[in-house]
């Protein structure tokens, strides 16, 4: 985007909304601050009036010092570009905050998220309930003066344990021996647990709420947390009227690990192999994410060399992740196991490849800030060589013949939760779900990140928006994730791997940033704000899996139950992304 | 397994040698363990990232149907194992600990990898559990965030030993105990431990109330 561009929507936005709308202007901030009363009438006008039509992340930072609390947005453009960040800051005490979802629906959980964890209320929300802890739970924990039952220090390292190296069981500090803390003058026999919850796991609840035309009554149905379709602990509450879905509504937090929480009492380092465990399927792009992130505040860049390790690495998640997705949408439509037995054989190869290079098959920890930790060895980089240009290819092409025509996977898929185009923008859809309903949105060309203006690869691109295409997208992903290895395999050069000397400790000049990447599950952001001092004081994950789910209702209505199963495989959810 | 493994060495003799390929004479205990360790059916409960090793050690690399444990079950009432496969959270824990109840006997639990077995990375969460044995009895813990499939084999080995060393009288003395499921209040509660949450409370009101006057005593002078 060019400079006189930048300053027209500026002298755009200053001049509709004088006093209400003030550049942020504090060092290493960036965008605009928006006065709560403006704030639905400065969406509407980025919406409509400037084409921000999708809003990528939400969140809010807790700044106790200065006795704010502040609802930070970025909104971008689909047709590509840089975002436009806009905050609003209210009073520490009582944050109120008026709720976008009625012009960005997208921002439903993200916005439950923001109340359950930093206590801000949107107003005009339609559902704020808590929604990665449970209803009842003490205090909202993101909080800077909410400590957790096993507190000990604000930031690591901890002066029990360093540099003595002293060790002790966090338990044996705990009057319960346990992870618990209560607050004062609380009585657990007067406790009455949240009703709502407790009625539905009684398996069946009946809703005295006829149709007009016929006598029936329709009934909920719970599915999860523990149920071999939902890909982990997650939980989905069905109403039905006879087979058909009324309505669902999807609850999570079952693997809520308190990653932010943790991620801001961390060192800047020391959270890299956290990422690993976000999206566990993919842990090269969370890496990725993370340290591009950091990077741009520490102003490094990585060498060339170590740039095309970065994106062989993080395509080869993709292929890995992709056709692990696809294995297991097969098991989701009930071809059980075989087609995941065939996809898991070649992620097995890949992962091969990364426990040469990183140590690990899963976790890798393997990104720094400006370079990555280790050199591919010449073995493996043959290795990469033959998967990409032999085995790989054909492997797909093997996979394409038995399952694209298979008359059970069409029949399952076509039409079958269907997203139009407009509305996977509005929900804030993002990666292969927003790309199958025919939005080429790929942020590997809308905005390219690392070194990937350089490769010639296609943004596939779907036009149904159901179930069937979220799957051949993803095997037009791997092939083309083939593509640039391939290319990245060809001009990849010699030299070093890092950008000045590996440390453990990093300065981090204060400011915000947001660093994103295509993931394999779509838009993978981190909004990190740094005080200046060795760790980061807010940590957060704009994860693609939670925020596929807001579209998740509007996909299932009116289909039937066993179609649930179906579309919640096609969006492809990680758990331990949703919770975090 | 031959027929030397089957028989009790103590009777190996009193078999007549033309009868020693085709009879065997042991005990209950053997062989009803023998039948019982080649089938341990684990049920199909994943948490988290552990989850993900567990599907593979189930595919066609290391394929833990070697030992007859193929048949991953998703109804605890058809399972011998639970793998607590990953993180458990305050929030899932009442889940775990019902399909523990539901599993019928004799039932088994293995905590794989580090968060299942005493919180791992993530110890410090405040929607942690650090550690399912304070809730679940643990017969084999599983190091490595997450094991490898070689090492959730190792764990599944090691359980099958143990199996075999267990007399078909101690293996039912548990039938029939449940174990209180946790609450859900302001944290996570053990139905045991209600009298001592009220007494912390209790206590810490008081300190509270406490240091409230002493604030204000301090300000008023």
């Amino acid at each position: 985007m060019s400079e006189q561009v930048v300053a027209t929507e500026q002298d755009l936005l200053l001049s509709r909304f004088p006093e209400v709308v003030k550049p942020d202007e504090r060092k290493g901030y960036d965008g605009y601050i928006v006065d709560a009363k403006a704030l639905l009438d400065f969406a509407k006008t980025l919406r409509d009036d400037l084409g921000y039509d999708y809003l990528s992340s939400v969140t809010g930072v807790d700044y106790l010092p200065e006795g704010k609390m502040e609802v930070v947005y970025h909104a971008y453009k689909t047709t590509g570009g840089a975002p436009l960040v806009f905050k609003v800051q209210v009073p520490r005490e009582n944050p109120v905050v008026p709720s976008l979802v009625s012009i960005y629906p997208g921002a439903d959980f993200q916005e439950r998220e923001a109340w359950d964890l930093l206590g801000i209320k949107f107003e005009g929300h339609p559902n704020l309930k808590r929604i990665l802890m449970w209803e009842g739970f003490h205090g909202h924990p993101l909080r800077k003066d909410w400590h957790e039952p096993y507190y000990e220090e604000e930031h690591k390292p901890y002066k029990s344990r360093w540099p003595e190296g002293k060790a002790f069981r966090a338990e044996d500090r705990n009057p319960f021996g346990k992870n618990v803390d209560y607050p004062a003058g609380f009585d657990p026999a007067k406790w009455t647990p949240d009703i709502s919850d407790a009625l539905i796991y009684e398996g069946l609840g009946r809703i005295d709420k006829p149709r007009d035309d016929l006598p029936t009554e329709q009934i909920i149905v719970n599915l999860g947390p523990q149920h071999p379709s939902t890909h982990g602990v997650f939980r989905m509450v069905v109403t039905l009227d006879g087979e058909t879905i009324v309505d669902l509504e999807p609850v999570m937090g079952y693997l809520h690990r308190n990653h932010e929480k943790i991620g801001e009492r961390n060192t800047w380092l020391m959270n890299m192999p956290f990422t690993d465990r976000l999206d566990y399927l993919s842990p090269m792009s969370n890496n990725f994410g993370y340290a591009l992130a950091v990077e741009k505040l520490l102003g490094v860049k990585p060498p060339e060399r170590a740039e095309y390790i970065r994106v062989i690495m993080a395509e080869l998640t993709r292929i890995q992740n992709h056709i692990f997705a696809i294995g297991m949408f097969l098991n989701d439509m009930g071809a059980f196991f075989t087609p995941s037995l065939y996809a898991i054989e070649e992620r097995e190869l890949i992962l091969d490849v990364f426990e040469a290079v990183a140590g690990s098959r899963m976790m890798v920890n393997y990104f720094r800030f400006g370079g990555v930790a280790r050199d591919i060895p010449e073995d493996v980089m043959k290795k990469i060589h033959d998967l990409a240009f032999e085995r790989l290819p054909r492997r797909i092409d093997e996979l394409d013949r038995y399952l694209t025509n298979s008359e059970i996977v069409r029949a399952r898929g076509e039409g079958v939760g269907v997203l139009p185009a407009e509305k996977a923008i509005a929900f804030s859809a993002a990666g292969p779900v927003l790309r199958a309903s025919g939005v080429p949105y790929d942020v590997r060309r809308a905005e390219p990140y690392g070194i990937y203006d350089r490769f010639d690869f296609d943004v596939a691109v779907r036009y149904h928006g159901d179930v069937y295409d979220r799957y051949l997208i993803r095997m037009d992903e791997v092939r083309q994730s083939i593509r640039i290895i391939q290319q990245a395999l060809k001009q990849i050069p010699e030299g070093p791997i890092m950008t000045g000397k590996p440390q453990y400790q990093h300065r981090v000049p204060p400011g915000e940033s947001y660093g994103r990447v295509e993931g394999p599950k779509g838009e993978l952001g981190f909004y990190v704000v740094s005080n200046g001092k060795g760790n980061p004081w807010r940590y957060h994950v704009r994860a693609p899996s939670f925020i596929n789910l807001t579209a998740l209702a509007e996909m299932t209505r009116g289909h039937k139950v066993a179609d649930i199963v179906v579309i919640l495989g096609s969006i492809d959810i990680v758990l331990g992304e949703v919770d975090r | 397994m031959s027929t030397d493994d089957l028989n009790s060495p103590e009777y190996k003799d009193k078999i007549p040698e033309e009868l020693q390929g085709t009879v065997a004479i042991t005990t209950l205990d053997r062989i009803y363990n023998w039948g019982r360790r080649n089938s341990l059916w684990p049920m199909m409960f994943g948490l988290a990232c552990c989850a993900i090793e567990m599907i593979c050690t189930a595919a066609a690399r290391f394929d833990f149907a070697r030992f007859g444990m193929e048949v991953m079950r998703s109804s605890p009432r058809q399972a011998d194992v639970m793998i607590v496969a990953g993180t458990v959270t305050k929030k899932m824990l009442p889940q775990v600990v019902r399909l523990y109840n539901q599993m019928a006997d004799p039932k088994y639990v293995v905590a794989m990898g580090a968060c299942a077995s005493g919180g791992g990375p993530f110890k410090e969460g405040y929607n942690v559990v650090s550690g399912i044995d304070k809730y679940l009895p643990v017969d084999v813990y599983i190091p490595g965030c997450p094991p490898t499939p070689q090492a959730l084999i190792y764990g599944l080995m090691k359980l099958q030993q143990k199996v075999d060393k267990q007399s078909i009288k101690e293996v039912y003395s548990n039938a029939g105990k449940e174990i209180p499921i946790p609450v859900l209040g302001p944290d996570i509660m053990d139905p045991r431990d209600y009298e001592k949450i009220r007494e912390y409370t209790l206590k810490k009101a008081e300190a509270e109330a406490q240091a409230a006057t002493a604030a204000e005593s301090a300000q008023s002078a």
